[in-house]
């Protein structure tokens, strides 16, 4: 219990991860709070990644983690640009308002 | 013991600020609770030893990422409270899945074990902190054997910011603005000179 392991930070990330898919499911007409889950579950994604990356003293593991990060922030910023004009476009983000393309 | 102590610190605040994230009423504090999850993540790298991605995680996460959703939660104008109807109704389903996805990854965790000869596999292995630092060492080999992923990254990103520009841009009608590709392209006869009375204009 007191000696902490790799063991530990999985436990960790698969909290995290299962509370990001929880948070959609209870926030499933906010797609602020949507994108804010996708964005603790891309967390606990890099958790894993760097815990790995420290047991097997392999520094593979931290540069895929920053490609990671780098795709998330990317995901972030056109993700809410475009929540920004659907904003301006329709002056609602409510989920089950955007179904423009029938999908 | 002291590191058992750090561990479960940020570990519990990680998660607990994790469930005020998806659970606030306020949007403005579901941001302010990612802001908290992230240095406490960034608080478990350093744990882990990799202080350049922890450093790196508070600066993109927090400096750009979380201040991003601040923006725009603040700037449009939406009720979030007629958002929050149905809360309740997705709440067991939600909770079921959660649950069992949960005690599946425990499971795993768990029981799972790594192969004897994977500890001799490392594509890249960590030099010893005492000859060069973690952000050293993670220069060496993303500036050399990573250097075209490097590349290709700065290349999302700069395909999100074009596009993230291209999208929000718009052309405003009715908003006077100075062309001046238009001053420039007019020739010295469409000019006329008028003499104006006092008093009276044009």
């Amino acid at each position: 219990m007191l000696d902490i392991g790799l063991a530990h930070y999985l436990s960790v990330a698969a909290v995290l991860f299962t509370l990001g898919i929880f948070g959609i499911f209870l926030n499933r007409k906010n797609v602020i709070i949507i994108l804010m889950s996708v964005e603790l579950m891309l967390l606990a994604v890099n958790i894993n990644l760097v815990a790995f990356s420290a047991e097997l003293s392999d520094l593979v593991g931290q540069v895929f983690a920053m490609f990671v990060l780098t795709v998330a922030a990317a995901e972030a910023a056109v993700g809410l640009a475009i929540l920004v004009i659907f904003f301006r476009n329709r002056g609602t983000i409510a989920v089950e308002d955007i179904n423009v393309m029938s999908g | 013991m002291i590191e058992a102590l750090a561990f479960y610190m940020f570990a519990c605040t990680a998660v607990a600020s994790a469930v005020l994230v998806i659970s606030a009423r306020n949007p403005v504090h579901s941001v302010l609770f990612l802001i908290l999850t992230f240095f406490n993540a960034a608080g478990l790298f350093v744990m882990l030893g990799a202080e350049f991605l922890a450093m790196i995680l508070v600066v993109v996460y927090v400096g750009a990422v979380a201040v991003l959703f601040m923006f725009v939660v603040m700037m449009l104008d939406i009720n979030f409270v007629e958002l929050r109807q149905g809360f309740l109704q997705y709440l067991p389903i939600g909770a079921l899945i959660g649950i069992i996805l949960l005690v599946e990854l425990l499971v795993l965790v768990g029981g799972w074990g790594m192969a004897p000869e994977a500890a001799n596999s490392a594509g890249a292995p960590t030099p010893d902190i005492g000859v060069t630092t973690n952000t050293h060492a993670l220069g060496e080999i993303v500036y050399t054997q990573y250097i075209y992923l490097f590349q290709a990254a700065g290349m999302i990103l700069l395909v999100a910011m074009i596009g993230a520009i291209v999208l929000t841009h718009r052309q405003r009608v009715g908003v006077k603005k100075q062309n001046i590709g238009n001053q420039l392209a007019r020739s010295a006869n469409d000019v006329e000179v008028r003499k104006v009375e006092v008093g009276k204009g044009i």
